[in-house]
């Protein structure tokens, strides 16, 4: 469109800065393409949140390169189409300098081809199925080698689990991450009629049948355990029905890929203390960077309001950008891109994210124990885990590497040494 | 016969001439020519309305012109779209795939080849099987005949089905939108073998255009676009101005009147449902090259029903007034969500659009629907005939 | 797990002999790094150390460090119980039991996982069982059914005697039946548990038959003397040719077959300047011309040969593939099989029972659902397309008092009246604008309450917010009423299904046996006769339709209890509540309880056939309501007369 949109939060100017911005002659902009509206609005709005925190934090330190950063927020409704209209509207009309945003794979999919086409620059903060990695994007959520995987390992040392019940919402990442967890149960010797998959639509709220499926699993003596990639609102009515069940963490552990502090504000978490949640944040994490970062967003949200990983996700990722650009001295993706490989930021539960040439994190993984007042007790966590793009664990992809640095392709057959190809799978 | 037929509707002459000025106009404007005024995005949300203008136009017909309130015809839309959309994929990956597999040293078998695009294709959706409904996606012409033969044959089996059980008024309103939900619900599902919840999507990058920057495939579908609204208005504003329109009214007016004058009523309403659910699968495959992205949420029975509000709020029973709804609504629509609209003050609250605007839609159409029952089409009708 | 047996009796040797000069705290230190950070595989070593030890001090520190009280100073190292009392946080020393303030010092807890607290509940069994207070001793029992260790059978035997309470005294003879069974000394002792369990049909019983039943794969050229054979398995039948082939492989007894990819990669590795095996490069674009290529490789003798489909069923034919129990002895095994099969019939049998109390319970969800609607559209005729939001509304109802009124019970008291109040008020008020005006136009009035639906539901969000809000079920609706193993359902689907009930009841009583259902009879089928009469029709419209959309506000309240509270619930059951109304025929109320069960059941019924996709079971749903309403249009009760005119 040919207007400016005028949806443009201004960050709050301090004295300083406005005479930075004055002698800045392209100014710097941001665009947060995170929905407002609709079903992912739940979850995408607390981002927009933390987007703004970030560039108020950033430009109070003295902004970047000598200019304000702007952002520049539009609303993709949760309408994925839109998604790819709105990032070629951010991208030619108001000439951002980088997109931070998406939550959902299949809005990821829609702007990527736009993405590729005009060269523009996005961070995806949401933990994800893996099997892409484009050019213009840097993932900075896990890939499913630093949840899925991590978790499993969990359940089958930790908790002597033999019996698996994969439990998900009928769309790409469920689907995805079963089918690699499906291969990798094998791989360890766990044998196909001892995986139950079941998959349910999106707000599904019926499970008295599925709930009783599952216990029943136990009737040959193995030890139970459930994967749940359950999304959003659905988990309310599963975890309500375990209760009912009278089903304990002890008896039938459930971890869960896609519940963390925000989902559980919408339960009672009495009855469902002990179940498990994989991530690579908690709220409750022990760092002195992680007490600021909580204090600092409640005193912009309110006092009731939880961090969550995808916000840790932005927290590094939009860091990691500023650091780039310093160190590129320019907003020039190809220069930012070049600068990002190896840049190292502190992550929020102690130790160092690093930022690989496949355009993954390597970040820690952290296990939690749901506790009685919605937060979770850390029970393990792991050394920093590179991302890994294309999983080992599926026999198509286990040949494929992305190296964007060295080999220049995000999809780069190991066997024939070829590049498969340049631009992304859609 | 055809003098007649413009001298009797003076307002298809305006029209066309209205949409050719319209299509000229942003055609010259836009970065096609250099002048640039009139960016890509904004073009490719004008094609896209186009498009649900000539789907708001097949509405109009079957609702405004023959009473039968389908909230499904975002069904065949949605056809039409994932018809095109998989020669799209099929064929753009299969370019990707060849020029991969040249460069190895065994020339690939016939198996390498389709499993490589199934890999690609359905890699996101953890399988590298093509299922049989894209035993025809590597051929253009096969597709393009689905995107009407599909939308057509679906709809005359479920129009047969239902007229000949007399299934009429509000039942069949929930007939057809029961209709549109379990496409979506069997599209959301991954052994439907359309990609579930992530659908089809790069579509706007056309095999054997992929040098063609988008600026000129989206002024490309634009004038497509504008071609095929124009030919389907001229189409049904011929279908209902003659005898068969005549008939078509009378069905709407008092259907057993009709049938008691010894008409046939379910043969026309067959007619014109069936040739309004192609208008509309025609008006999906030209719409999501444009969108780029074709997925489940698209059917959602929700989408239908806005679909009759367009028509609802732009007026029935006149084809421009359904394109005027159209045209109106999508782009107010997208006016207020994507922040274009200033924040309202009020001192102790403010009113952000983008939470409100929905609010204000709703509303408006019982505000519509209760006062203005003409839509906004009549108002012309006191601007053409001064009140008396 | 002979090593906990033996730990046991070395404690009590310990016990009364030897005290080490060794503190808590020491043998502590010596694990430090597996006490702060436990393992579930290496926390044994700690575990016996603690237990050898013999110190009376070691059951409440195990206790302490099960429940998470333990933690870890950091300044140096030792480890405390942590107590709060009155506000205050306090170290108390494991040893002594010396108390002392926790002030400003640095402390990290110690968080045992799920795995390591099983372990320490394993170790704290045998001090458990004969525990005076009853939770631990349940805790304890719970413990050994949770690992079914052969070494917690002399303990748990040796308590049976003991027990006190009643109930757990059942439990614990259960639970030694159910170890004896597995880990029996004589096969005359485990065949008699084994008989004993017959007739069990919980988990944890079919659990232990399945354990001494488990049987491995195996194949061999003849099936071998001796060996205690589960079943002797059919080619083509119970394994197919290529499975059977593979496991041949798998047992070395057979060559593997040579995959695709292993000729590409043979004849990538076999290329010799533009030609292999003979055949031009350029001309291996097909399976077949590989093929070739490939076997004149193997002539040649560089690779090996391919296996063909007659060599593979062969080779097949020539073995036997066959199930071998684990467990040697047959007697137990017929005895175990006897007993499961026995078992297993009365489970299918409670299955399909469960199935049929889950379907009832769905079915009474949408009924609930559709029962306001039943009364707008199926007696009124009027579309309302908000119906939905009115569910919404009583939900957050619901919601809005419990953040009043903290007692649950009297929450849930409160706010049915109260959302029967508010949607009837928003019903009346909604008849009086909107609808009243449009009892001609029925198809508008779809558009127009679809227009106030989407209103209503961004103003929920606009007010509630977009994330789902907790609406919390009062104490004793919580839990399962429990048949058996098999058959149980939840309180809050009883509660459910007797409020459906009673709607039902409700209505048919207003509606056949009160002054206003009489009017509001007549004024459904002749209102102009009805207002001849004296009845006044405005007032009746607007009395019904308030009363269906009150009854709307108080299943909303309900749902919300068993599911989630959303601005988006009321939008999940429109459709379906519609097509309720509609397949049972519009009408009458009885043809909406007819709808309702004939979908929950269908639906149940197709999920069971296809488990793992529920998407898929609703698919089939609606189409198959599609086909029905086409050739039994009127619904399942269709009116007759006069009144079914259109």
């Amino acid at each position: 469109m040919t207007y400016k949109t005028s949806g443009v939060v201004l960050a709050a100017l301090l004295g300083s800065t406005s005479l930075a911005a004055a002698e800045c002659a392209d100014p710097i902009k941001v665009g947060v393409l995170h929905s407002l509206s609709g079903t992912m609005a739940i979850s995408e709005t607390t981002l927009k949140d933390t987007m703004e925190l970030l560039v108020e934090t950033q430009n109070a330190a003295g902004g970047l390169l000598d200019c304000e950063i702007e952002t520049v927020v539009v609303d993709p409704a949760s309408d994925w189409p839109l998604f790819a209209e709105k990032a070629r509207e951010l991208l030619t009309v108001n000439e951002v300098d980088v997109i931070f945003g998406s939550w959902t794979s299949v809005s990821r999919k829609s702007a990527l081809p736009v993405l590729e086409e005009l060269n523009g620059l996005m961070f995806y903060p949401v933990q994800y199925e893996g099997e892409e990695s484009s050019k213009n994007v840097f993932y900075t959520g896990a890939a499913p080698n630093q949840q899925a995987i991590p978790a499993t390992d969990y359940f089958l040392e930790e908790l002597g689990v033999e019996k698996f019940a994969l439990l998900g919402t009928d769309y790409v990442y469920p689907r995805t991450t079963n089918n690699i967890l499906e291969s990798y149960l094998k791989s360890k010797g766990i044998a196909e009629e001892d995986i139950f998959v079941n998959y349910t639509p999106f707000g599904h709220s019926d499970w008295a049948t599925i709930v009783a499926d599952v216990v029943a699993l136990g009737a040959d003596g193995k030890q139970v355990g459930v994967i749940s990639t359950i999304n959003g609102d659905a988990n309310i009515g599963f975890y309500k029905e375990l209760a009912a069940a009278g089903v304990s963490a002890d008896d039938l552990p459930v971890v869960a890929f896609s519940v963390g502090e925000e989902e559980l504000s919408g339960l009672d978490t009495s009855d469902l203390v002990g179940h498990l949640a994989a991530w690579n944040y908690f709220q409750s994490a022990e760092s002195e960077a992680n007490e600021k970062w909580v204090a600092a967003w409640k005193a912009k949200m309110g006092e009731e309001r939880v961090t969550n990983d995808p916000m840790e996700a932005h927290y590094i990722g939009f860091n990691m950008w500023v650091n780039a650009v310093k160190k590129a001295g320019t907003t020039d993706v190809d220069a930012v891109r070049e600068a990002m490989y190896g840049q190292e930021f502190a992550n929020l539960t102690g130790g160092t994210a690093v930022m690989l040439p496949n355009h993954h994190l390597a970040k820690p993984v952290l296990i939690g124990e749901i506790t009685a007042d919605g937060q979770f007790d850390i029970v393990s966590q792991t050394e920093e885990v590179p991302g890994d793009a294309w999983t080992d664990f599926l026999p198509e992809s286990a040949v494929l590497t992305s190296d964007w640095k060295e080999l220049g392709c995000g999809m780069y057959n190991t066997e024939t040494k070829t590049c498969v190809q340049m631009t992304s799978n859609y | 016969m055809r003098k007649t037929f413009l001298s009797q509707n003076p307002s298809v002459l305006i029209f066309i001439a209205l949409l050719a000025i319209f299509t000229i106009a942003v055609t010259l404007l836009s970065e096609v020519t250099g002048v640039g005024l009139i960016s890509t995005s904004f073009v490719k949300t004008l094609g896209k309305t186009l498009c649900l203008s000539l789907v708001a136009i097949a509405m109009d017909v079957v609702w405004g012109y023959c009473g039968i309130l389908s909230l499904g015809h975002f069904a065949f839309f949605g056809i039409g779209g994932y018809a095109i959309g998989m020669w799209l994929m099929y064929a753009r990956t299969e370019g990707i795939v060849m020029t991969s597999l040249a460069s190895q040293p065994l020339p690939p078998t016939p198996a390498e080849i389709s499993d490589a695009i199934g890999n690609q294709i359905f890699g996101v959706v953890g399988s590298s099987e093509f299922p049989l409904i894209w035993a025809f996606a590597d051929n253009l012409f096969v597709q393009l005949l689905m995107v009407v033969l599909v939308p057509g044959a679906l709809a005359l089996v479920f129009g047969w089905l239902a007229f000949r059980s007399r299934v009429t008024g509000v039942y069949l309103s929930i007939l057809t939108q029961a209709m549109t939900l379990a496409l979506a619900l069997y599209l959301f599902q991954n052994d439907s073998g359309l990609r579930g919840n992530n659908g089809l999507s790069g579509l706007q990058n056309i095999p054997g255009f992929e040098d063609s920057s988008q600026a000129k495939v989206s002024i490309a579908f634009f004038i497509a676009s504008a071609f095929a609204l124009g030919a389907a208005y001229i189409g049904f504003a011929w279908i209902v101005s003659g005898k068969m329109g005549s008939i078509v009214k009378g069905i709407r007016d008092n259907e057993a009147r009709v049938r008691f004058l010894g008409y046939h009523v379910e043969s026309y309403k067959l007619f014109i449902f069936t040739t309004t659910a192609i208008a509309a699968g025609i008006a999906g495959a030209l719409y999501y090259p444009q969108a780029g992205i074709i997925n489940p949420g698209e059917v959602a029975p929700i989408a239908s029903i806005y679909l009759a509000v367009w028509v609802a709020i732009g007026g029935r029973g006149r084809l421009y007034g359904a394109v005027i709804g159209a045209v109106f609504v999508s782009l107010l629509s997208s006016w207020f969500t994507g922040g274009g609209a200033p924040n309202i003050n009020l001192g102790f609250y403010t009113v952000q659009w983008t939470d409100w605007w929905l609010v204000l839609l709703g509303m408006s159409f019982v505000a519509v629907t209760l006062y203005f029952p003409k839509g906004i089409g009549g108002l012309f009708d006191y601007l053409v005939r001064k009140p008396s | 797990m002979l090593r906990l047996l033996s730990l046991a009796v070395s404690f009590w040797l310990l016990l009364s002999s030897i005290v080490y000069a060794q503190s808590l705290q020491d043998i502590l230190q010596t694990h430090a790094a597996e006490v702060a950070k436990p393992s579930r595989s290496s926390v044994s070593v700690v575990l016996d150390d603690l237990v050898a030890s013999g110190l009376p001090q070691a059951l409440p520190f195990l206790e302490a460090w099960r429940d998470r009280e333990i933690v870890r100073r950091e300044s140096d190292g030792i480890f405390f119980r942590r107590l709060d009392s009155s506000g205050e946080v306090q170290l108390q020393d494991l040893d002594s039991g010396d108390r002392l303030a926790a002030g400003t010092q640095e402390l990290q807890k110690v968080r045992p996982n799920g795995g390591v607290r099983r372990a320490i509940g394993d170790a704290l069994v045998r001090f458990q069982l004969s525990d005076p207070d009853i939770n631990k001793r349940r805790s304890a029992v719970d413990s050994i059914a949770r690992s079914m260790d052969a070494s917690q059978l002399g303990p748990l035997q040796a308590s049976v005697a003991g027990e006190a309470d009643a109930d757990l005294k059942a439990v614990k003879q259960r639970l030694a039946g159910m170890l004896v069974a597995t880990f029996g000394e004589t096969p005359q002792d485990r065949i008699e548990a084994i008989k004993g369990l017959s007739g069990d049909l919980s988990v944890d019983t079919r659990a232990v038959l399945n354990t001494i039943l488990a049987a491995d794969p195996a194949v061999a050229k003849t099936l071998p003397e001796g060996a205690n054979i589960a079943k002797v398995l059919t080619i083509g039948e119970d394994i197919s040719v290529a499975e059977a082939y593979t496991r041949l492989v798998a047992a070395k007894l057979a060559p593997a077959r040579v995959t695709k990819d292993a000729i590409r990669d043979a004849l990538l590795t076999h290329m010799d300047g533009g030609r292999v095996g003979g055949v031009p490069v350029a001309e291996l674009g097909t399976d077949e011309m590989r093929a070739r290529a490939y076997d004149q490789l193997a002539q040649d003798g560089t690779v090996p040969v391919r296996v063909s489909d007659d060599a593979q069923a062969k080779a097949v034919a020539a073995h036997k593939f066959y199930l071998e129990y684990t467990e040697n002895d047959a007697a137990i095994t017929d005895a175990a099989r006897l007993a499961l099969n026995g078992i297993e019939t009365s489970v299918a049998l409670s299955q399909t029972v469960d199935l049929g109390l889950d379907a009832l319970s769905l079915a009474s969800i949408y009924f609930l659902a559709a029962i306001g609607l039943a009364i707008t559209f199926g007696v009124m005729g009027v579309i309302n397309m908000a119906h939905g939001e009115f569910i919404m509304m009583g939900a957050y109802t619901g919601y809005v008092v419990q953040q009043f009124v903290p007692d649950y019970t009297v929450s849930i008291i409160v706010a049915l009246p109260l959302a029967f109040a508010i949607t009837f008020a928003a019903g009346v008020a909604m008849e009086r604008l909107v609808i009243r005006h449009l009892y001609h136009r029925p198809l508008e009035t779809l558009l127009a309450t679809f227009g106030i639906s989407i209103a209503l539901q961004q103003l929920a969000k606009n007010i509630f917010g977009t994330q789902a809000r907790p609406l919390t079920s009062p104490e004793w609706l919580d839990g399962a009423l429990v048949f058996n193993d098999v058959i149980a359902i939840s309180y809050i689907r009883i509660a459910i299904f007797v409020l459906a009930l009673l709607f039902l009841m409700v209505i048919l009583f207003v509606l056949k046996r009160t002054r206003l259902g009489l009017e509001v009879r007549a004024v459904t089928q002749n209102p102009g006769m009805a207002a001849s009469m004296g009845i006044n029709p405005d007032r009746i419209n607007m009395m019904t339709f308030g009363l269906g959309s009150g009854i709307a506000g108080i299943a909303g309240v309900a749902i919300g209890l068993y599911a989630k509270v959303t601005s988006e619930m009321g939008a999940d059951y429109i459709v379906q509540s519609f097509m309720t109304v509609v397949v049972g025929g519009v009408g009458n109320v009885w043809g909406t309880l007819a709808g309702a069960s004939l979908i929950g059941f269908l639906q149940k019924g197709i999920e069971w056939l296809n488990p793992s996709n529920t998407l898929a079971a609703q698919t089939y749903m609606i189409l198959f309501i599609i086909l029905f309403i086409q050739f039994r249009p009127k619904g399942i009760v269709a009116l007759k007369g006069r009144a079914a005119a259109d």
